[in-house]
């Protein structure tokens, strides 16, 4: 067992998985030369040559389409979008063609490929760099969703995501890539797409999440654990397809949850959970559910005020609290 | 535009039920028209609109109950006129923005002003004006446990009741101990109610408990609870009454009128009520009041409970007038239509059981009237009568006597002067 930052899961297991598949290959921008503006494509360039590591232009929709068009033809592009923000410009051939192309032309092809991007603000990149807007693929039927929050789980569940035979949007966070956890030696395993994960056990309140959040849910469920608060915190992972069983297991045994997001609240992730949760534990339920999302605003550039719009391990914490208090579990 | 609120029908009224609806949404109403059947305590009365348009919403659904004052329908000038949503609709309109609004911070966390308009679920609750704040799992774990939810009393936001406050009612149950609120319903402490796990071992069900039983338990708790009874009896020699009341009964043949015993015994005690005003008298909190009318209530015993109509100014009324009236009142009762001005007002009451041949009965005073009359069968007995042991018709005579307001001489003469006047009938009429 070795502790490794969620980069070096992500770069490790990309390489792993070039030696492993001749035709898995990686495109983006500035992942050759410059090794990637988050340097997870560190050394591939060097070890693997410029065939299978091609540094695009900066032109989102052409290299998206290319790569739909070469996973249509048996090879397994990994796509890098520096962020999730500049998908917006390729979204016509993820949603419109990789999403669309197996269902529509009756199963000629599947289409297997990879987007790997970073979502997440705290970064002061401003509005247009900091969103978080992987709702707009997990909407969409044709696509997988993923989205990691420690190092072992972006280890296997890139290696389900790169062997698998659907678009996989894979999502990352600028906020993560430094975290560091545990990763076994020598592992292989390959994440079963589409199953959630307790990620901690408790009694008192079920505590949702996902990528960074699902990370600050554990923060908040260490610190309440002192003050004898037991949080049962769900990681989702894969946003599509949806887990909703283990998440409605759960609340079906602490009664009331509050979910955790860093996109924005209307319409958001977090909609589609809590109304996941009423419609499977309704008859459980001792409070309505909480969702703490990020302020309905366009990122802030200035550090304070991001900060503040950005959901804390306080405000979570304000939130179970009031929870707990509402279902008669007065806490401190 | 108008909202219907649910009216007090009766003085006793706290809450009414719906008993059924004369117009469905949607119909036109006219000033004068019944709008709708409302149950109280005392009787099923029509309730009318009082002016012109639409019955757009009824925020209550027959067989439901609401407090005084809650908004049960809304009157708008056309069809399909926008009624306020049932959130709005409660006895306190104001109160309903500001659920809403509570709702709405409360999803959206610290920022309610940014968030409020996108996660209100105004609805959400799905609450009528009179049902009380429950989770969902609140209202499982009642249903499971076998507790009426409406008997338990919140403590989460606005009196919401959860988990706790049910797992707390099923505990007090359990251990028989009387609960601190209004959970006592729930949990009667002579006789533990079925508990959660355990089968009853008297296999009971949980029956729904109309308005008038409701009413009765509370009266009767009222009065053996308030009222100081004591009780004093009487037998009296029925032969005299007997022949009387054939005489009568042979001059109002023709007339199809026929008086019973019972209105002879209702009529006596007017006239002797009138004779002794001292015992005409009610305490109320703490006063004493003489009452200057005579007004006897007889007790009807129908198939849901009792009740107890009045005949006003009974002592001034004829014993024909007596009969007719105790025998309209009787029906109307049996019908569930009796109006709540045909129930209150009484002063002094007679329940009669001797057709069921009880020898004698001690009676639960109708509060805050001060005694009520207790009248047995009449029975062939062995009495000494001139000097000899015969056997003659009686019939025992119970009183029950309110000490606060009566004390035990002034009852006694009292029922020294009705027995007599009861041996000797010609003075029931004089």
């Amino acid at each position: 067992m070795s502790v490794i930052t969620y980069r070096q899961a992500l770069r490790d297991t990309l390489r792993a998985e070039m030696l492993r598949d001749e035709n898995v290959f990686v495109m983006g921008e500035e992942i050759g030369v410059f090794e990637g503006s988050y340097k997870i494509t560190e050394g591939l360039l060097k070890e693997f040559g410029e065939k299978r590591v091609r540094d695009t232009p900066i032109a989102e929709e052409g290299f998206v389409g290319a790569a739909v068009g070469s996973a249509m033809l048996g090879l397994r592009p990994v796509v890098e979008l520096m962020t999730i923000n500049f998908s917006l410009i390729a979204i016509d051939q993820i949603v419109n063609h990789a999403a669309k192309i197996y269902g529509m032309f009756g199963g000629q092809t599947p289409v297997p490929m990879v987007i790997r991007t970073p979502g997440g603000g705290g970064q002061q990149l401003g509005a247009t760099h900091s969103q978080n807007i992987e709702l707009y693929y997990s909407f969409v039927p044709g696509l997988k969703v993923l989205a990691p929050s420690t190092p072992a789980d972006a280890a296997s569940m890139f290696r389900a995501a790169v062997r698998d035979d659907d678009p996989v949007l894979f999502l990352e966070n600028l906020g993560l890539y430094n975290t560091k956890g545990e990763v076994p030696d020598g592992d292989e395993s390959v994440a079963e797409i589409g199953r959630a994960k307790v990620t901690r056990e408790g009694t008192d309140i079920t505590l949702i999440g996902y990528s960074r959040m699902a990370m600050v849910a554990g923060q908040v469920a260490e610190q309440l654990a002192e003050q004898g608060i037991s949080v049962e915190v769900v990681d989702l992972r894969s946003l599509r397809p949806l887990d909703r069983q283990t998440v409605v297991d759960s609340v079906r045994k602490t009664s009331c949850a509050v979910i955790c997001e860093d996109d924005w609240l209307t319409y958001g992730i977090g909609a589609e959970i809590a109304a996941s949760i009423q419609e499977g534990a309704f008859d459980y339920l001792d409070a309505p559910v909480r969702r703490v999302a990020m302020a309905e605003v366009p990122m802030p550039y200035a550090k304070p005020l991001e900060t503040a719009a950005l959901p804390s391990v306080e405000s979570i914490t304000t939130a179970v609290k009031e929870t707990l208090d509402a279902v008669g579990r007065r806490v401190g | 535009m108008t909202e219907i609120y649910m009216p007090r029908l009766s003085d006793t009224m706290e809450e009414g039920v719906i008993s059924s609806w004369a117009k469905n949404v949607g119909d036109k109403v006219a000033s004068g028209d019944v709008l709708v059947e409302i149950e109280t305590d005392k009787a099923v009365m029509e309730y009318e609109a009082y002016e012109d348009g639409y019955l757009v919403e009824q925020y209550v659904s027959a067989g439901d109950t609401v407090p005084i004052g809650a908004v049960i329908g809304f009157i708008g000038e056309t069809p399909d006129a926008e009624a306020p949503d049932a959130e709005g609709a409660p006895a306190a309109p104001a109160q309903g923005s500001e659920q809403g609004a509570e709702q709405a911070s409360e999803q959206a966390g610290e920022k309610p002003a940014e968030t409020a308009p996108a996660a209100p679920a105004p609805a959400a609750d799905g609450e009528g004006p009179a049902r009380p704040r429950t989770s969902p799992l609140a209202r499982r774990l009642a249903k499971e446990y076998g507790l009426d939810i409406d008997a338990i009393e919140g403590s989460g936001p606005k009196g919401r009741i959860v988990r706790a406050d049910v797992e707390a009612a099923r505990d007090r149950a359990a251990s028989g101990a009387p609960a601190a609120a209004p959970a006592a319903a729930a949990a009667p402490a002579a006789a533990p109610a079925a508990q959660a796990g355990t089968e009853d071992p008297r296999g009971s069900e949980e029956l729904k408990v109309s308005q008038m039983r409701k009413t009765i338990a509370r009266r009767m708790v009222e009065s053996k609870q308030q009222a100081p009874h004591f009780y004093l009896r009487r037998t009296i020699d029925a032969e005299p009454l007997k022949a009387f009341r054939a005489q009568i009964n042979e001059q109002l043949a023709d007339t199809g009128t026929k008086i019973s015993f019972n209105d002879l015994i209702v009529k006596a005690a007017a006239t002797t009520l009138k004779a002794h005003p001292e015992v005409n008298r009610s305490w109320e909190d703490g006063r004493l009041l003489q009452h200057h009318r005579v007004n006897v209530g007889v007790a009807v015993a129908i198939d849901e409970g009792l009740v107890v109509p009045v005949l006003h100014d009974t002592d001034t009324a004829t014993l024909s007038d007596i009969s007719a009236r105790t025998r309209d009142l009787a029906g109307k009762a049996r019908d569930g239509k009796l109006k709540p001005q045909d129930m209150s007002g009484g002063t002094f009451s007679v329940s009669n059981l001797g057709m069921f041949g009880i020898d004698s009965f001690s009676a639960v005073i109708n509060t805050p009237e001060s005694a009520i009359l207790a009248v047995g069968a009449m029975k062939p007995t062995p009495v000494v009568h001139d000097g000899e042991v015969v056997a003659r018709n009686t019939i025992a005579l119970e009183l029950s006597v309110d000490h606060r307001a009566v004390d035990g001489a002034v009852g006694a003469a009292f029922l020294k002067d009705l027995a007599e006047v009861l041996e000797s009938p010609m003075r029931i009429i004089l």
